[in-house]
């Protein structure tokens, strides 16, 4: 039998349905059938609504039947709510028993975001039909921790490995393998470094689909160092003639790097002005910070043996009663938008003063204080009572939580406030923008690409900047639409070492980039592929060897004896056939290799005579070659 | 002596003995122990204890040829693998020509199957061929058998056989071109082909390879530009790590060559196509990769300006708009006349929108690489990146003003050592440069930085700044002031800056005069402290900008006037000779006439010692006032003129010594019986310890001594020495002392006399010269003659002339910190540790890491030294060092504070001095007993700083 070993256009079918996620930043969930496998990618939940919406529709991966039979895995990226949120809803209310990755990081705080995020709506605004304290813990028990970089068998066939992400603390990108295929999906990733984290990796694994984030599809962003000198500056400036600054955040991850950009700046300008923090989940957050030290970055990873950058030496907790005390200060407070809480009442104490500044270091949603303050409001009208509206810790980030005026509206009493302090606006991000998602592609190599987590119009630029460049195709599904790839799945075979070493022996250097011939039988049995040699294939199938032999007769006019006859062709095979051995018999025949000529006289008329060739068909090539040659006869009289 | 010189030989011969003793027991035990090892195990043991011991060269191939034999006998692979090691470290024996083991290591080859041991064996053959590299026939004989051995399967085989054709492949071309086999023919198409094998390794290995040949001197051919550029995409990192250096390498040997870009029927050079190529890699996923290419862009100046500038560039856009970058909006804020708004939401806006076609995302050439590398996560790559700015900033004018942006940015990095590189490149771009004002305000701001190396490269560069307005000088002179009252230790480096700065800037300082002097045109101001290091500052910058702004003085008031001369007094340095109105007297002498030409001073100094050196006979009293009166001139010179302070110095040092000699020696003293004239010898004794201890001032602390000066110095030393045995003969009863001294002097005098035997003729008439006839004399005679003799021929030579050095500079140190001016005393629990911090400048010390102590005097007496860590020293500029350390105090406790004394010494030792050096030269095979040898290499210290008084208090320990 004779084949090449690559096989061409593949068997294996290889899907990805999106359950309601695709165009939109509200909330993450895609499902993955892989060979055979499903896996779920995150399991997020949209901070805009209020009721069923908020949750995907598990409903849609199996009309009737167990998730934990359909599913084969979940992974969670990182701990943005729009990204584990519906986490304990999805394992506890609906049922999912099945095993659930995350990194340690994401493990260790995302309980308390989801426990955070469980009292303001099921305390505070009385919901029910939430899921309870119970709930999380129960479902933080069936997570598995992942390392960066580590293999873990999911089962048999399926193996998921976790690179790093940036983006926030314990951020990661998930590569899904099974068999030859793979799958890599980058939650949420930054591919510049930050003051605390450093920039997502990933090797070049060639995965057949890349599943990307794509909120800044049509941004490149400025260099940071702008930014963050520009900050600096704002803030020292202020610091100095005696101002207090108020920079309202969102409890986890811009924060902290904020946290770490004043810390080292104070440090280095000896500055002595107070910097406050507002207590609660942000210094449980920050000890996360401090254990994780591993997750961030070079800087930070290199001093803690001296320092751990996570514990501030300038930066104090908060308390109410600072906010009236005299002299500069500055002043992290949450949410960040302004619309509530703590942030809020320091804006309104300080608003009056000019010397004072508040940054704002991130998007704000339309209605709430923040927005109107940015956009130049300079008289703002304040409910004597302000209402919760939003929850605390969503993203800070450029369209990523829906407006919300429901609570806005109608409010007991108003104020006058008139803000003379300044107002800044800084925009800190940690999302790939649109040269960082190339750059991400460019390492990855993928067949495939996949937008996600973005909106449409934004992503058909990258769609088209990524097929022109990379000659990739690139899909970008809407939501609840699934897209299916075909792939082109090279199959492996296991091959007998002593074939390979015999075939390698013969030919040159084997060479990566050309195919190789080879003979050896193929054995496919139990669902494995084996290339051996024919005498193993016939002994371990219990099969006896036949031989093929293909016989010729040629004709040749010739009256001499026949072994003048033989003598000459003999002779004449050997100046013809310079590099294989001919050999003359004493029984009067002729070997060339293994193919045997025999010449006897004709039975009816003796000046003819027949060669009679016989040759295996391994020898087919020779054979027929020898037969074409002597069928042109012999040449004349070579004595 | 001679006693000395035939045990000597005896020892040798013992030595010789022995090596002969062991040359055969070496290689005979080996055998031994290899016959008897019963498993592999056991000879491999043997062999790795035999590796410890080092071989001499003449058992080497005695050695080499046993170790063969149990190769071919040897069946186990690791032991073969050891051997073939152990040949290769066999074959690096200094001294030992391995050409007679090559053919047999050769024939190992043949028949061994382990791949390990093949690849082993061909390091060996790679140790032999790198010491037999002047014969080309043997490298040609390995380079074949390296070809030979390329199809092995094993990729170390490949890989040790590509090594070998990179170093040893023949370079010349057209050498023995018949003799040549096939094989060896075209060494970088063999190489070359392997730029495709399968393995990685294999791979790197073909491209060091092909850089090896190289940095031989081979030229590479253009062809294997392509196949590098395929490798620029390779799975791994060390491979794609090798072919940007080949690219860069082939850039730099073809800068000028055309290549075409594929998918267009465009062409560029190759130079700009290879760095286009470089700049790509700056944002490979690798970081050593990243190093790599953002070091070598550096060294890539050939390159076209439109693609260098391209590095800078990166367009930015907000859903798909254009927008400004934070630098072309501040650039634009500055040449629309408004400076420093505040940022409002929306003032980054994006404006116009952009054709999506026209958007390049990943951009095949240098676009932005730059930006990425200086933004990278790893600072090894930022560092890089910040290096090759600077050197390409260096090499293109119009490349230095656009990155300074990008540069200024970098002053805020995180890590101090790239914030650091920055602000030392743009001080070496500074020439191209003028900052504008906002580039100017970031930069100041960075003169807050806690850590004064940051803030000293920031003076450092600002000396050499060029600004554009006088806003810029004002807002620089307020910030400089600013980190004044914060930092105070800082003093003098602002002085500094702002005296080049005022210098640089004299036209835009000149409207700033009034401001800055708080003048007023009807009101008279009251005058400000001049002990105020701001006043002070600020005078410094305006005294120097008025140095070349004749018009400026017409602005100062009286009190200002007052102020200069006495600054020109007390800090000289930092205030330049002014021609004031009617001040004739201060500035004239001074200002004009000086020119380097015939420098009236210089030749004063000559001429004063002509006259001391001419009069040789004038009778003591006169020699003695006249030398009196030099010192005293030289001394003044050395005050008034701070470049030729070094050779006054010196020379009156040397004159005051020979003045005391000559005062010790006052003739009509020295005749009354020794017992009666104690005073005398008192005298005496203390003229010659001072001479001893001016001697080692004079050789240690003056840097640009030459020999001509050590011997006199030496000459001057034992003429002290000479006096220093009169007077303890005089002084002491009985022979028996004096044997000893005068062995040991007369054995100075025979090292002196080999030291400098080269010098000897140009004595003539000295004592050392004289002594040296007497010689023969005195050795037989006896101490008391013999101190006779030293006697009259001390008084009878002639004093020597001390030739002047070009340049002659003394070593001095200034304690900056402590200051010494604290009254509040330091307290510490007795017992334990206080750190002190001391920073003090230093200059004109040579090896200071060597000799500078710091020494810590304590009331009751107790000294300490403290020897300061070599990275305590920085070097700011040529000649200049400055000491930043903490010095660790204790104390047992004290009833109330008292105050310490801390100063610094410098320590020198004879040994390390150039005369010793020469006496190490000469005295090779002479006895080593006669010169003293100082166990930690200090022999003596100097003070060469004013001690600072420091107030501490150790307090008892509570219980």
């Amino acid at each position: 039998m004779r084949g090449t070993l690559r096989r061409r256009a593949g068997a294996g079918r290889h899907r990805r349905s999106g359950v309601r996620a695709g165009q939109d930043v509200g909330r993450s969930c895609i499902l993955v059938s892989i060979a055979g496998k499903n896996v779920m990618l995150d399991c997020g939940m949209h901070m805009g609504y209020n009721d069923d919406r908020r949750f995907p529709d598990f409903s849609y991966i199996t009309q009737n039947g167990r998730l934990t039979d359909f599913l084969d895995c979940v992974i969670i990226s990182h701990f943005h709510l729009d990204h584990c949120g519906a986490l304990p809803y999805f394992s506890e209310m609906v049922g999912y028993d099945g095993p659930i990755y995350m990194t340690h990081p994401t493990k260790a705080i995302c309980p308390i975001l989801l426990e955070d995020y469980r009292k303001i709506t099921v305390d505070k605004k009385g919901e029910t039909n939430f899921f309870t304290s119970q709930m999380i813990k129960d479902c933080m028990k069936k997570v598995v921790a992942v390392h960066l970089h580590q293999t873990v068998q999911v089962d048999e066939e399926l193996e998921i490995k976790a690179y790093y992400a940036g983006h926030v603390l314990g951020a990661a990108m998930f590569q899904i393998k099974v068999g030859c295929e793979s799958v890599v999906y980058t939650g949420d990733y930054n591919m510049t470094p930050d003051r605390h984290l450093g920039a997502a990796w990933i090797d070049k694994c060639r995965p057949d689909l890349l599943i990307t984030e794509s909120t800044y599809a049509t941004t490149i962003r400025d260099s940071k160092r702008c930014r963050e000198r520009d900050f600096l500056k704002k803030v020292h400036e202020t610091v100095e003639r005696g101002g207090k600054v108020l920079i309202p955040v969102f409890a986890l991850g811009r924060a902290q790097e904020l946290c770490i950009l004043l810390e080292t700046f104070w440090e280095r300008m000896n500055l002595k002005a107070p910097i406050y923090f507002s207590t609660g989940l942000t210094e449980k957050a920050n000890h996360y910070y401090k254990l994780f030290i591993t997750w961030t970055n070079q800087k930070i990873r290199k001093t803690f043996v001296q320092r751990n950058m996570f514990e501030f030496k300038h930066i104090k907790a908060f308390d109410r009663a600072f906010a009236d005390n005299p002299g500069p200060m500055v002043v992290f407070a949450t949410p960040g938008m302004l619309h509530a809480g703590q942030s809020l009442q320091i804006f309104r104490k300080w608003a009056g003063n000019e010397k004072n500044m508040v940054i704002m270091p991130g998007y704000c949603v339309q209605g709430t204080v923040g927005h109107k303050i940015l956009s130049g409001q300079r008289k703002l009208e304040m409910e004597g009572r302000q209402i919760v509206s939003l929850s605390q810790f969503a993203h800070g980030i450029q369209g990523k939580v829906a407006p919300d005026s429901q609570h806005l509206c109608s409010p007991p009493l108003l104020l006058q406030l008139e803000v003379k302090m300044q107002v800044e606006y800084m925009s800190f991000s940690a999302h790939a923008d649109a040269k960082g998602i190339m750059q991400l592609i460019r390492q990855a190599e993928p067949r495939n690409v996949l937008l996600v987590h973005g909106e449409a119009k934004k992503m058909e630029f990258l769609k088209q900047k990524i097929e022109q460049e990379f000659h990739v195709n690139c899909y970008m599904p809407a939501n609840g639409e699934t897209t299916t790839i075909f792939t082109n799945p090279s199959i492996p075979v296991d091959i007998s070492l002593g074939l390979l070493k015999r075939e390698t022996a013969i030919g040159l250097l084997p060479d990566a980039k050309k195919p190789k011939l080879m003979h050896g039988t193929l054995i496919m049995k139990d669902n494995s592929f084996r290339l051996v040699s024919p005498e193993q294939a016939l002994k371990e199938l219990g099969l006896a060897e036949h031989q093929l032999r293909f016989t010729c007769r040629v004709h040749i006019q010739d009256p001499r004896k026949e072994h003048e006859t033989v003598l000459r062709v003999y002779n004449h095979l050997k100046g013809v056939l310079k590099d294989y051995s001919v050999q003359h018999l004493p029984d009067g025949s002729i070997t060339v290799e293994s193919i045997l000529i025999q010449a006897t006289a004709h039975s009816e008329d003796q000046g003819t005579k027949v060669l009679l060739v016989s040759w295996t068909y391994q020898d087919e090539e020779l054979g027929s070659y020898l037969t074409s040659l002597l069928k042109k006869g012999l040449p004349q009289s070579s004595s | 002596e001679d006693r000395e010189l035939l045990e000597r030989q005896q020892h040798e011969d013992l030595s010789t003995k022995k090596l002969r003793l062991t040359k055969p027991s070496k290689s005979a035990a080996l055998h031994v122990d290899l016959c008897k090892a019963t498993s592999p195990a056991d000879a491999l043991q043997y062999l790795l204890q035999f590796a410890r011991k080092p071989v001499e060269v003449e058992s080497v191939e005695g050695v080499v040829r046993i170790l063969l034999e149990h190769y071919y006998k040897e069946n186990d692979a690791s032991v073969r693998l050891k051997i073939a090691s152990l040949l290769g470290l066999l074959s690096k024996t200094a001294g030992f020509s391995p050409d007679c083991i090559m053919d047999d290591a050769i024939n190992t080859l043949q028949n061994e199957k382990s791949h390990q041991v093949l690849a082993q064996l061909l390091d060996t053959l790679l140790v032999i061929g790198t010491k037999l590299t002047e014969n080309p026939s043997v490298r040609m004989r390995l380079v074949e058998v390296a070809c030979k051995h390329l199809t092995d399967s094993s990729h170390g085989v490949r890989n040790k056989c590509l090594q070998l054709i990179g170093c040893l492949g023949p370079v010349e071309k057209g050498v023995a071109k018949e003799a040549e086999s096939q094989a060896a023919k075209d060494v970088q198409k063999i190489i070359g082909d392997h730029f495709n094998d399968q393995d990685p390794r294999v791979r790197t290995a073909a491209i060091k390879a092909m850089l090896q040949l190289h940095e031989r001197g081979l030229k590479l051919q253009q062809a294997i530009y392509g196949q590098a550029c395929k490798l620029l995409a390779d799975d791994y990192e060390q491979v794609r790590s090798a072919a940007v250096q080949l690219i860069w390498v082939l850039s730099q040997l073809y800068p000028e060559s055309i290549v075409p870009i594929p998918s267009s029927n465009e062409e560029i050079r190759l130079v700009d196509d290879a760095f286009g190529k470089i700049c790509h890699m700056v944002s490979d996923g690798s970081w050593v990769v990243r190093v790599q290419a953002a070091k070598l862009l550096g060294s890539m100046q050939q390159v076209s300006s439109h693609f260098l500038e391209q590095t800078l560039d990166k367009k930015l856009m907000s859903d798909l708009r254009r927008k400004r970058t934070a630098h072309e909006r501040a650039k634009e804020l500055y040449s629309s006349g408004e400076f420093s708004s505040g940022r409002k939401w929306g003032d980054d806006a994006p404006k116009e929108e952009i054709d999506t076609g026209a958007v390049n995302l990943i951009e095949s050439g240098a676009c932005g690489a730059f930006v990425h590398g200086l933004e990278d996560e790893m600072y090894e790559v930022r560092i890089a990146a910040v290096e090759a700015l600077c050197m390409l900033a260096q090499s293109s004018p119009s490349f230095a003003e656009k990155c300074l942006d990008f540069l200024v940015d970098m002053f805020n990095d995180e890590i101090e050592e790239v914030r650091l590189q920055s602000i030392h490149t743009m001080r070496k771009i500074s020439n191209n440069i003028t900052l504008r004002e906002d580039q100017l305000d970031t930069v100041l701001a960075v003169l807050e930085d806690s850590s004064r190396d940051i803030r000293e490269a920031l003076h450092e560069l600002l000396c050499c700044t060029n600004v554009s307005t006088k806003e810029g000088i004002h807002l620089a002179l307020v910030e400089l002031l600013k980190n004044l009252t914060k930092y105070p230790t800082d003093r003098e480096s602002i002085w500094k800056c702002l005296k080049f700065l005022g210098s640089r800037h004299p036209t835009l300082v000149l409207p700033l005069v009034p401001e800055l002097l708080s003048t007023h045109p009807f009101f008279d101001t009251p005058e400000p402290d001049m002990d105020d290091p701001a006043y002070i500052a600020v005078l410094v910058l305006i005294f120097n900008a008025a140095k070349s702004c004749p018009t400026m003085p017409a602005l100062f008031s009286d009190h200002t006037f007052r102020h200069y001369a006495y600054l020109r007094d007390s800090l000289s340095h930092l205030v330049p000779p002014l021609r004031l109105p009617g001040r004739k007297l201060v500035s004239s002498p001074v200002s004009p006439s000086i020119t380097p030409h015939e420098d009236p001073s210089q030749q004063f100094l000559h001429q004063s010692l002509e006259r001391v050196y001419n009069l040789q006979h004038l009778d003591p009293q006169g020699i003695q006032e006249l030398l009196e009166f030099t010192i005293r001139d030289l001394q003044r010179l050395g005050e008034l003129q701070s470049e030729l302070a070094g050779m006054a110095d010196f020379t009156a040092t040397y004159l005051q010594c020979q003045l005391l000699l000559i005062k010790a020696l006052q003739e009509k003293l020295w005749n009354v019986a020794a017992p009666l004239y104690l005073k005398q010898n008192a005298l005496a004794s203390a003229a010659a310890k001072q001479i001893l201890e001016e001697t080692y001032k004079m050789e240690f602390m003056y840097s640009g001594v030459e020999s001509r000066q050590v011997v006199i110095i030496h000459h001057m030393r034992l003429q002290a020495k000479a006096l220093q045995l009169i007077v303890t003969a005089r002084t002491t009863r009985g022979v028996e002392p004096l044997f000893g001294m005068c062995e040991k002097f007369l054995q100075e005098v025979d090292s002196f006399q080999r030291c400098f035997i080269s010098e000897l003729p140009q004595m003539q008439g000295s004592f050392v010269d004289k002594l040296l006839d007497l010689m023969p004399r005195l050795v037989t005679s006896k101490p008391s003659e013999v101190v006779k003799i030293l006697q009259t021929t001390l008084r009878q030579s002639t004093f020597l002339h001390l030739p002047l050095p070009e340049q002659l500079h003394r070593a001095s140190a200034n304690i900056i910190e402590p200051t010494g001016e604290s009254d509040n005393p330091l307290r510490f629990t007795s017992g334990l540790v206080v750190a002190l911090d001391v920073d003090a400048t230093l200059e004109h010390v040579q090896d200071p890491q060597g000799t500078v102590k710091v020494q810590v005097l304590y009331p009751d007496g107790q000294a300490q030294l403290i020897h300061p860590k070599p990275a305590d020293f920085r070097n700011p500029g040529p000649g200049r060092h400055r000491l930043i350390t903490q010095v660790y105090l204790s104390h047992t406790a004290w009833t109330e504070p008292c105050q310490i004394e801390v100063r610094l010494l410098l320590a020198y030792n004879s040994n390390r001095s150039k005369a010793a050096a020469k006496i190490a030269k000469s005295t090779w095979n002479e006895s080593p007993e006669a010169l003293p040898q100082p166990e930690n290499g200090i022999e003596g210290t100097i003070p060469f700083s004013k001690p600072v008084k420091v107030y501490i208090m150790p307090k008892p320990a509570r219980r």
